[in-house]
This record gives structure tokens, C-alpha cells and sequence, in this order.
């Protein structure tokens, strides 16, 4: 399609996709200044209206309001940003929220400059999380939030940081906000009590401000003995931000008071206690914030943090236990528990202590997960007090306190629309091409198992079949073997030798092909069949597809590939549900016989989600291919919902480009009649069998995975 | 018969002393499994040092070192050796187990869960009382000298459940585990073994410090006292340190873009 180059080809667009007829939203301003742009942005907006569009009018509307102002200030990247966030506020919080996000694009992206190039969230997340997963100390997580904080596990950054003016400056700059904030829980910020510190102030709140300012020059003298080439970049960028001076940091006035600040609390062996000791004489004048400062919420620190302490005192006792255990050294029969002390080793070249341990005197090294308690402690109290090396033997302890309630799933799915305890998957949204993050509500469950007739019925029918299909496999079988007449080989083959040498001597040339080699099995496959449960499948196409599953697993025990069976169905986002019949690690028993037997019709077909889970489930197996087989008999489809039509098909074809782009190999067998016009557009034209007669289905699946995989 | 020249492995003793820094007392516990006659498994994440402590104590206890580097494809023919064919004739030639048994030399096997499982079949009774080496195709048993020692060395690091070493094998060494040395100890390795300052070794080490924490979180394996010497070496001779570490250590740690700039992003903020 041309781009429209007037607003009077633009407006009948507008028109039609902000459906002005019954919004009534006038729509001739805003086709002129999206003329206005030049033809690049032109395009940009558009497209972003139309994709809108589809999620909601009102909020198309507003992009369109407010595009063509934006991308006067910013980049693109940055603006699409903006879109996406309230298009994933809309997602998760309606349409409110993501009006909220849209009315007002200043507080999204703090703008420091024009034309501002931002660092967007998601582009950096991925080299920042590993960035602070480097860095010494507790393990953190890194999330999107509305502002620059961190409660002491999670580190927040805002969606975009726009406030140098090139994109790397804005990396940069994020690079040193994760900084400072990993130094906030690295350097013991959170050890003192801020709040009632503050407290004591007339202005309390003014008090934090400036306590987070003197703190932030704390810590910025860490930073710069930790990592000084990081600690060189912020001292460029401070020289380049405006109202923030290199030597002085009050509004542009070079402040003696503070220099002086600077300087004490560079010392290295100053701590949190210091900076509150010059709270007060700084109270008087509120400092200019350089640009990584974020903000402190001492409140929402505490509260994580009083739990924290409490659980890792209980995990680290625990802990120990076992270990006493392991090594065989717990205590028998109201003997004394052997004694376990640490010791801290400073070192000049890392910052963070060493320990040692030892029971009873004898040094032990100390595991991995252990090691990481103790340096979360030590970094909540400065130290590992002596009672936390108190082992805690089983019944001394809160279980609940260390371990994660069990949620059983059919339970949480009572309290409607309660997502605790499930797994979330995104879902493709063609009309804005892009991602719904967190869309599908996943949970997944065991078939109950049914011990009927059914298996031994099947076996009876199928008899003849089943022998067959049995000894087909087991041909396939690859087993090792010794190759002949090789011209390489670990053995001499003594009949070609034999032979070779003769030929010579009757005057041939010499034939070196005198060796031979063991070849060694390299079948390596990993299997997952997943298995429409939608209510379609009612009746006929149930029971063929049992009987299928139950010659398959026949024929698999004869050929010795890895596979695994899943059963999906869902209805609506809220409720996506897979269940298990055979895990990959799982045998073949009455269990799983059972199960197969109870393979009932559930709900719907929504499919992107199983796949999705599918190929998260053949990553954790080790094989060179892997195989995900679909069986389903029609196309993907949900139940009041969007997903009926090109939605759902577009979605489960994303679902299976990521399978594929995940080193999986995708198939499909189906029973639709009406599958080829859809098929080829989701797998590809070879990737896909259509069984046109329900009572062939047993009689097909086995056969279809050899020629597969031959 | 014709005579022929074949390639034999190089049984030579070490007139150099190769530098060794011991951690434990890893020196003297190796020196008695000698004097005992035990075989030893040495446990231990790559370019920590395994091989360069043998070549040490290969030279220290004045035994040839005979070192074969494992791989998928090893088997235990091309351990023992095979029969070549020659001008019609069939000539006996032995493999680097074969001939280190015979001189008595140290043999060491590194990464031996990488060769194929047929192997263990002749390093079994080299590795208990009996101490020989069954070599089938000539039907003669090679009884190992006082000063044969086998050596075998793993990385309990890969996740694998193919690359475990079983435990019919694994009972049969006297094991010692190896780790990367511990911070002040690694920059004096890298300081000496390259010859740059104590403080550019010291912010190796706590670059390597950091990439070893994304083991199991992006990274297989974090940067080696190997690596680090790599780093320091290229330091040395002029390139500057940020893109030092990048060619020496992250580029050779992972290929994934964005742990490449995570990595990139650790030693720019050090150095």
C-alpha cells in the first residue's frame, strides 16, 4: 500500500479504523498534523493507529493525538515504547490504565534533552540482568517499574531512560542506575533505620531526600574503587547533565558544605552510620540529584527485609543440617552436635569477605547454595551472627517458612480468575504485531487415571497391527555394527585383506580399503506428542485417538526413543490447561496406561500456549532432535474470545516459529478435512499429515512417526 | 620385513620445571598415590590448572608424561594401539597407553568421560591391584612398571547426565579436586605467569570473579586462570585491557550477543 500523503487520503483511514461514526471523535485534525510528518514518521504513525486499533479505539485514538508531537522529541524506538506500555497496561489492568499511560506521555519518558534517543527497557534488560548477575553480593532481579528504585531483591528501572541524548549515553546511564542501586544492598544502605532517622526531622521527607543524596556520595566512592571504568563514565556523564556540576552540586553554585561532604564520606571505611551523622548539618540545602539517583522507599526495604532475615536464619540452620547429615556427622541419640564455626576472610582484591568453615575444627568446603546464604546475610547484618550456625534438625522449624505452599491447581482454578501458583505465557496479537506478555494463564495437571477395559480392548483389536507395528520398530532400532572395507578403521578386516593381498599378487593395483570400523548407534530422538483434549473431540475421535496413543506407546517400548504424551484444552486466557500423560522421564506402566484410558474432551482449542509449553519441556531434554507431534482435529479456536480465526492461527504459527527457531522440529497429524487450507500457512506444506478416515487413525500415528524419523 | 620409521609418542622426561603454584597439599598426597601405586582422578573446571599440576609433578617425580587430550571419537584401539598394514604386511604399533605403560611414564588422560565407553575396559585394570594392560589383539598382557602412574582428569561442571563418570570407574582413583585458586593467589598466578602489575592482575581476577557468577545463569563456564592469562599476556604487549578482555575472555566464554555485551559491559566498568 502507498503511504497516504494528504490529510484528505488520511482522514478516510482514521475514519474507518476510529470508527468516528460512532465515537465521534473528530478525526480532520488529527489526519492533518499526521500529514504534517515527514514520510518516515508518516508511516510509523499510521501503522501504530491501525495496530492500535485493534486493541481498543480509544486508545488508537490517543496514539494518534499524540504521536506526531512525540516524535518531534524523541526517537521512534522510544515512542513505540510508550505504545507498549499502555497497550500492556490495557492487557493487564483495562482500559483505564492505559489511558492513564496514554493522557500523558511527559511522565513516561522524563526528558532531559530534545530528540532524546532512549535506552528502552526491554532492549537492555537482557545485557543489564546479566550485568548484575556478575556483580558480587545477593542474587537480584531486575524488572520494569515506574521509577528508579529497589526494595533490596528486585532492582526497578523505569520502561525508558532518555535523559542523555544518544542511545549509548542512555545505556550508559541506566548501566550506572543498576549500579548505584546494587550498591545500595552492596554497601549496607538499608542496615541503618532510615525512616526513623527521618522521623526526627521537622520535614521528614526533605530529610530522605537529602539523606539519598549524601548517601548516593557514599556510595559513589564505592563504586569508583569497585569499578572505576564505570565510575570514569558517570563522572563524564555528570560533567554533561545540566544543573549538575562536577564540583559542586547544589543547582550550579559550587557548595563548599558539600564538597566537603564528598570527600568524608569517600572515605572507605565510612558506613550508612556516617551519612546519617551529617544528616543534619546538610539538612539545610537540598543538592541538585545526578541523573542515576532514583528514588528510596525505605518502607517497602524493611518490610521484604525483616522476612528475608527471618527465613534465612531458618534456611541457613536448616541447611546446615543437612549437610551434618550428608557427611554423616548429625548427632545420634542426644549427642552433642559437632561444632560448626565460620571465619571471614578479607581480601585485598575482592570485596566481599571469603569464609571458611569448619566442624569440629576440620575445614570443609562449603556449598554452593550455603555460600550464597551467607553472603545475603552478611550483606542484611554486616556479619553471620553465632546462633545462625545452629543446625535445625527436622520439627524444630516452621515448614512453611522455607518452602513455597503446594498449590493444588484444580483448587486455585475455584477462586475464580485467581492466578497464584500458575505459569504465564505471552500470546502474539497479529493485529498489533506484537506480544500480549503474561496473556495465557497456564496450569498443568495429571489425566486421572482410569483403570477400564479400554487398554486391554484396544490390545485385543489391535492385535495383528500392534505385532507389526513392534517388529517395524524394532528394525528401526539403530544398533552398533562394524562397517567393512573401510580405508580407516580401528581393526584390520582379514577377509578384504586377504582378498587385497591376492589381487596384488595376480597384478591389480593395491586396494587399501583393508580396515574396519565400529559404527555406533546415533538414533537420538526426544518426542512430544501433544494431544487435543477440546470437546470436539467428543465420541469417534476420542477413542480413536486413546487407541492411537496406546499403539504408539507399543511401539515406542520396541524402539527406545524418548517420548512424552500431553494433553491440551483451554477456555479462555484464564484457564489453559495441560495435562499430563506421560513425562519423557516417566515408564510406560499401568499409570500411564490408566491415564491414556482417561483421556476425556475438555474445553477448547486454544493452541499457542501447549505449544509454547511443549517446547519448554523438549529444551530440558538432552537428544540431537526433537520432535514436537501434534494431534488435533481441527483448527485452533477458543471460546468467546478473539482467538476463533486468524487470532488463534497466527498465534500458534508464532508458537511454532519459536519451536522451530528453538532447534524443534514440529509436525502435525490431523483429522481435519478442511486442514490443507490452513495448514501449510502454520507448519509449512511438508510438515503435515491429514488422516481422512477417523477409524485409520491407530492405524496412522505409529507409521507416521517412522517415516519421520527414518 | 620391512623396516619402518613409526611415529612413536614423545617419552621424554621434562628438563624444564614447569611453574606450579600449590594450593593444598595437593604435592605430597600425589607424590604418595605414586609411591603406592594408585591411579588418580583429577576433578576440576577447564583451565584451572589440572594439566600444567601433572606436567609438574611429572617433572618433579622424573617420569616421562604421556598426555592425551580425550574427544568423542577415542577409542580404546587408538589408546592400546593397532595393527597398520604395510607393503601387505601387518605391523603391530602401540597406542600412548600402551607405550607409557611400557616406559614406566606418567599417562594422563584428560577429559576422559569425552572418550567412548569401550575405553574404560582397558583403563579398569590398569586403575585397580592388577595394574596391566590387556591387549587383546596380540593376546599379550602388558604388566606396568613401578613407575607407571595413570592420570585422569573431569569436569563434574557440565550438566550432562552423559559426561558423568561412572561409579565403577570413579572408585578406583584417589581424587583431588581442583578449583580456580582464590583471588590473591590467581593474580599472583596471572601476575607471574605474564608479568603485568599486581593491580591489572587483581582486576582480572575480579572481572573473572564477576563473568563466574553467570555460571549456570547464561554462562556454562566462567573466565579460566587460563583466560586470564590469555588477557594478561595481550595486555602486556600493548592492547589496551577493555578490548584485551574482550578477545581473550568473553568472545572466548560465549557467542551469544547479548551475554557478549553483559561481559563487555563487566570488564569496561573495571578497567
Amino acid at each position: 500500500m502507498l503511504t497516504p500523503e494528504t490529510a484528505q487520503d488520511i482522514e478516510p483511514l482514521l475514519e474507518r479504523w476510529l470508527e468516528a461514526e460512532f465515537t465521534r471523535h473528530p478525526v480532520a485534525p488529527l489526519a492533518e498534523s499526521i500529514a504534517a510528518l515527514p514520510r518516515r514518521q508518516r508511516e510509523f504513525a499510521l501503522d501504530w493507529v491501525k495496530r492500535t486499533a485493534t486493541v481498543n479505539v480509544h486508545v488508537a485514538h490517543m496514539v494518534a493525538r499524540h504521536v506526531p508531537a512525540m516524535l518531534a522529541h524523541m526517537d521512534a524506538r522510544t515512542v513505540e515504547a510508550w505504545i507498549m506500555q499502555a497497550m500492556d497496561a490495557c492487557d493487564r489492568d483495562g482500559l483505564k490504565a492505559a489511558l492513564e499511560v496514554l493522557r500523558d506521555p511527559q511522565r513516561f519518558v522524563r526528558l532531559g534533552r530534545e530528540h532524546a534517543a532512549g535506552a528502552v527497557f526491554d532492549d537492555i534488560a537482557g545485557i543489564l540482568r546479566s550485568f548484575v548477575c556478575g556483580l558480587a553480593g545477593r542474587a537480584l532481579r531486575l524488572e520494569q517499574g515506574d521509577a528508579t528504585w529497589t526494595d533490596g531483591e528486585t532492582l526497578y528501572l523505569p520502561p525508558v531512560v532518555a535523559e542523555m541524548e544518544s542511545a549509548s549515553d542512555n545505556f550508559q546511564l541506566a548501566k550506572a542506575m543498576v549500579t548505584l542501586l546494587w550498591a545500595q544492598t552492596r554497601f549496607g544502605t538499608f542496615r541503618a533505620d532510615v525512616l526513623a532517622h527521618c522521623a526526627r526531622f521537622p520535614d521528614p521527607a526533605r530529610a530522605q531526600r537529602v539523606f539519598h543524596s549524601l548517601e548516593t556520595l557514599r556510595l559513589e566512592a564505592c563504586i569508583g574503587r569497585e569499578l572505576p571504568g564505570l565510575a570514569r563514565e558517570m563522572r563524564r556523564m555528570k560533567v554533561g547533565t545540566p544543573g549538575v556540576l562536577p564540583s559542586g552540586r547544589a543547582g550550579g553554585t559550587p557548595n563548599t558544605a558539600w564538597l566537603d561532604y564528598a570527600v568524608r564520606l569517600a572515605a572507605p571505611a565510612s558506613t550508612v552510620e556516617d551519612t546519617l551523622n551529617l544528616l543534619a548539618s546538610a539538612y539545610a540545602d537540598e543538592p541538585a540529584v545526578p541523573p542515576w539517583q532514583g528514588q528510596l522507599f525505605p518502607e517497602r526495604v524493611a518490610e521484604l527485609m525483616a522476612a528475608r532475615i527471618e527465613r534465612e536464619k531458618m534456611l541457613l540452620r536448616v541447611k546446615l543440617d543437612t549437610l551434618l547429615e550428608e557427611r554423616q556427622q548429625a548427632p545420634r541419640d542426644g549427642a552433642l552436635a559437632p561444632e560448626i564455626a565460620l571465619k571471614a576472610l578479607e581480601s585485598e582484591v575482592m570485596e566481599l569477605p571469603r569464609f571458611e568453615m569448619t566442624i569440629d575444627a576440620a575445614p570443609v568446603p562449603i556449598p554452593e547454595d550455603i555460600r550464597q546464604l551467607l553472603t545475603s546475610i552478611q550483606l542484611d547484618l554486616g556479619e553471620i551472627p553465632p546462633e545462625y550456625l545452629q543446625p535445625a534438625g527436622p520439627g524444630e522449624y516452621d515448614p512453611s517458612l522455607i518452602q513455597p505452599e503446594q498449590k493444588d491447581p484444580d483448587e486455585v482454578w475455584k477462586g475464580t480468575y485467581h492466578e497464584e501458583g500458575a505459569m504465564f505465557f505471552p500470546e502474539w496479537d497479529y493485529g498489533r504485531q506484537h506480544y500480549r506478555k503474561n496473556w495465557c494463564v497456564v496450569r498443568e495437571k495429571d489425566v486421572a487415571a482410569v483403570d477400564d477395559e479400554f487398554v486391554a480392548g484396544v490390545l485385543r483389536r489391535y492385535a495383528g497391527h500392534a505385532r507389526q507395528l513392534r517388529r517395524t520398530f524394532e528394525a528401526m532400532r539403530d544398533a552398533d555394527r562394524r562397517d567393512k572395507r573401510q580405508t580407516e578403521g580401528d581393526d584390520v578386516d582379514f577377509d578384504a585383506l586377504v582378498e587385497s593381498i591376492a589381487e596384488h599378487h595376480a597384478g591389480q593395483e593395491w586396494n587399501d580399503r583393508v580396515l574396519s570400523r565400529l559404527h555406533r548407534s546415533e538414533r537420538d530422538i526426544a518426542a512430544l506428542f501433544l494431544i487435543d483434549m477440546s470437546g470436539s473431540t467428543q465420541g469417534w475421535i476420542n477413542e480413536a485417538e486413546r487407541a492411537a496413543l496406546i499403539l504408539l506407546c507399543e511401539a515406542f517400548e520396541a524402539l527406545g526413543d524418548r517420548y512424552a504424551i500431553y494433553g491440551f484444552s483451554g477456555m479462555t486466557r484464564k484457564k489453559c490447561e495441560i495435562f499430563r500423560i506421560k513425562r519423557f522421564d516417566e515408564p510406560y506402566d499401568e499409570t500411564v496406561r490408566g491415564r491414556i484410558s482417561g483421556v476425556r474432551p475438555q474445553d477448547y482449542t486454544r493452541m499457542g500456549f501447549a505449544i509454547r509449553h511443549a517446547t519448554e519441556l523438549l529444551l530440558e531434554v538432552e537428544a540431537k532432535t526433537r520432535l514436537l507431534i501434534t494431534l488435533s482435529d481441527g483448527k485452533p479456536d477458543d471460546y468467546h474470545d478473539n482467538y476463533r480465526g486468524k487470532y488463534g492461527i497466527e498465534d500458534t504459527r508464532r508458537a511454532l516459529l519459536e519451536a522451530t527457531r528453538a532447534g524443534i522440529r514440529p509436525f502435525c497429524i490431523t483429522l481435519d478435512q478442511e486442514a490443507r487450507d490452513y495448514l501449510p500457512h502454520l507448519y509449512g506444506a511438508a510438515r503435515y499429515t491429514v488422516v481422512d478416515d477417523v477409524a485409520r487413525l491407530p492405524y496412522k500415528v505409529a507409521d507416521i512417526y517412522r517415516r519421520l524419523t527414518v | 620385513m620391512q623396516d619402518v620409521e613409526l611415529i612413536s609418542p614423545q617419552l621424554a622426561i621434562l628438563d624444564e620445571e614447569p611453574y606450579y603454584h600449590a594450593v593444598g597439599d595437593e604435592v605430597p598426597l600425589f607424590e604418595s598415590a605414586w609411591r603406592n601405586r594408585l591411579p588418580v582422578l583429577l576433578k576440576g573446571p577447564t583451565g584451572c590448572g589440572k594439566t600444567r599440576f601433572v606436567e609438574y609433578m611429572a617433572w618433579k617425580l622424573k617420569r616421562p608424561l604421556v598426555t592425551v587430550a580425550c574427544h568423542d571419537d577415542l577409542t580404546a584401539a587408538d589408546l592400546v594401539g593397532r595393527y597398520l598394514i604395510v607393503g601387505g604386511q601387518t605391523v603391530w604399533m602401540d597406542g600412548p597407553l600402551a607405550a607409557a605403560v611400557r616406559a614406566g611414564a606418567i599417562c594422563y588422560l584428560d577429559e576422559v568421560v569425552e572418550a567412548r565407553k569401550d575405553t574404560m575396559v582397558v583403563i579398569h585394570p590398569l586403575a585397580d591391584s592388577r595394574r596391566v594392560l590387556p591387549i587383546e589383539k596380540r593376546g599379550e598382557l602388558v604388566h606396568a612398571p613401578a613407575g607407571f602412574m595413570l592420570v585422569i582428569s573431569y569436569n563434574p561442571g557440565y550438566q550432562s547426565v552423559l559426561k558423568e563418570l561412572k561409579q565403577s570407574t570413579r572408585q578406583r582413583f584417589v581424587a583431588f579436586e581442583f578449583d580456580y585458586p582464590d583471588a590473591e593467589l590467581e593474580a599472583a598466578i596471572v601476575s607471574r605467569e605474564t608479568g603485568i602489575g599486581a593491580d591489572v592482575a587483581a582486576k582480572l581476577v575480579k572481572f573473572a570473579a564477576m563473568t563466574r557468577n553467570l555460571k549456570g545463569s547464561g554462562l556454562d563456564e566462567g573466565a579460566s586462570t587460563r583466560l586470564l592469562v590469555h588477557a594478561g599476556k595481550l595486555i602486556v604487549d600493548g592492547v589496551p585491557p577493555v578490548a584485551a578482555c574482550r578477545a581473550a575472555i568473553a568472545q572466548a566464554v560465549t557467542d551469544e550477543p547479548e551475554m557478549l555485551a553483559a561481559v563487555h559491559e563487566m570488564s569496561s566498568s573495571i578497567f
